[in-house]
């Protein structure tokens, strides 16, 4: 009890900082891992894998500075994951669309991509999904919330698409969700 | 907009985790460090740039110290310098009580290499936002005691 309490007081400071410095570090990391792995598809991989390592520690920074309670259904993850994770850490609120009949599949689309400001990728990287940690921090906070869910980008503006989509599969519901930590 | 610094102290630890990992195989420990200043100080040029867009032109150079120590620091970290001291012949240290980078790592951590590696972004960020500003230099990183660090610039001549 006392931890979470701790927990509470420090997420009540309002330490912040510019999202537009977050973003130049995002970008000379992706500069950085281009550099260091040939292959756009190893670059992904990466910046999952990252992305997972940082989700399953900001989920509880998430739910200590937001008294969300628990989702009920995928529904309603996804207004959360939405209104008030991507608008917590990128100050943004992506739209929920694309639901399949069963409500277990949906898209985010980003119209306005902080990550991505004012960045260009060259032709000869076509497969990079620049932004993929994201889908790595929603598998990974998702999974701390006994939540199974596949992520991937399906388009990205930076590639030419016409939007930047996420997709999220629910897969299943998980019972004693410890993770098995990736290195 | 302004976000949780928690999720920057959160991408710093996984930045450190995964360059150690480099081309073909791993990065000694001096390699990761070149790497991870490297990469901090292209991010301390391009930040100070936008710190200073709409500020008069610094009068002398420790007017640009006094700048890193209290805006610079505080867009950063979320605190200012704790303490600033000069030999007014080039040379400062930037002491900070409390450098949120290292987290919840545990004070005999400051015996480990990893916490060490945890000052070479931060140092190169220092060291690339005095360079675009006008002040060449190179910058010693020193854990005096977790969680306080130094941060010694040595301006070069010019």
């Amino acid at each position: 009890l006392i931890s979470t309490m701790a927990r509470q007081a420090r997420a009540t400071e309002s330490r912040k900082i510019s999202s537009e410095l977050f973003t130049l570090t995002y970008g000379a990391l992706v500069n950085q891992l281009v550099k260091d792995y040939e292959s756009d598809v190893e670059v992904n991989k990466q910046l999952d894998k990252m992305g997972y390592n940082i989700g399953v520690r900001l989920i509880e920074d998430l739910l200590a500075r937001s008294n969300v309670g628990r989702c009920h259904d995928f529904r309603e993850t996804a207004e959360v994951i939405s209104k008030i994770g991507f608008k917590t850490y990128l100050g943004v609120t992506p739209t929920i669309a694309n639901w399949s009949g069963g409500y277990d599949e949906f898209s985010l689309i980003l119209d306005h991509n902080p990550l991505a400001e004012f960045v260009e990728i060259p032709d000869d990287h076509k497969k990079l999904f620049y932004s993929n940690i994201l889908s790595g921090v929603l598998r990974g906070a998702l999974e701390m919330v006994h939540q199974e869910v596949e992520v991937k980008f399906i388009q990205d503006t930076l590639r030419g698409d016409d939007t930047t989509e996420i997709r999220l599969k629910f897969i299943r519901k998980l019972e004693d969700a410890i993770p098995a930590g990736e290195e | 907009a302004e976000i949780p610094d928690s999720v920057f102290e959160l991408l710093h630890a996984e930045i450190v985790r995964v360059l150690k990992n480099g081309k073909d195989g791993s990065r000694s420990n001096t390699e990761l460090k070149l790497k991870l200043e490297e990469m901090g100080y292209r991010v301390g040029q391009g930040w100070i740039e936008k710190c200073t867009k709409d500020r008069a032109p610094f009068k002398d150079e420790l007017d640009v110290m006094k700048f890193v120590c209290k805006e610079f620091w505080m867009s950063v970290y979320n605190k200012q310098v704790d303490n600033l001291r000069t030999n007014h012949q080039g040379v400062y240290v930037l002491q900070d009580n409390k450098f949120h980078f290292f987290g919840q790592m545990s004070s005999t951590a400051q015996y480990t290499d990893e916490a060490h590696m945890y000052m070479a972004f931060p140092g190169g960020m220092l060291r690339g936002a005095l360079a675009a500003v006008g002040v060449n230099c190179t910058v010693g990183c020193e854990i005096t005691s977790m969680p306080a660090c130094k941060f010694t610039i040595s301006v070069l001549p010019s």
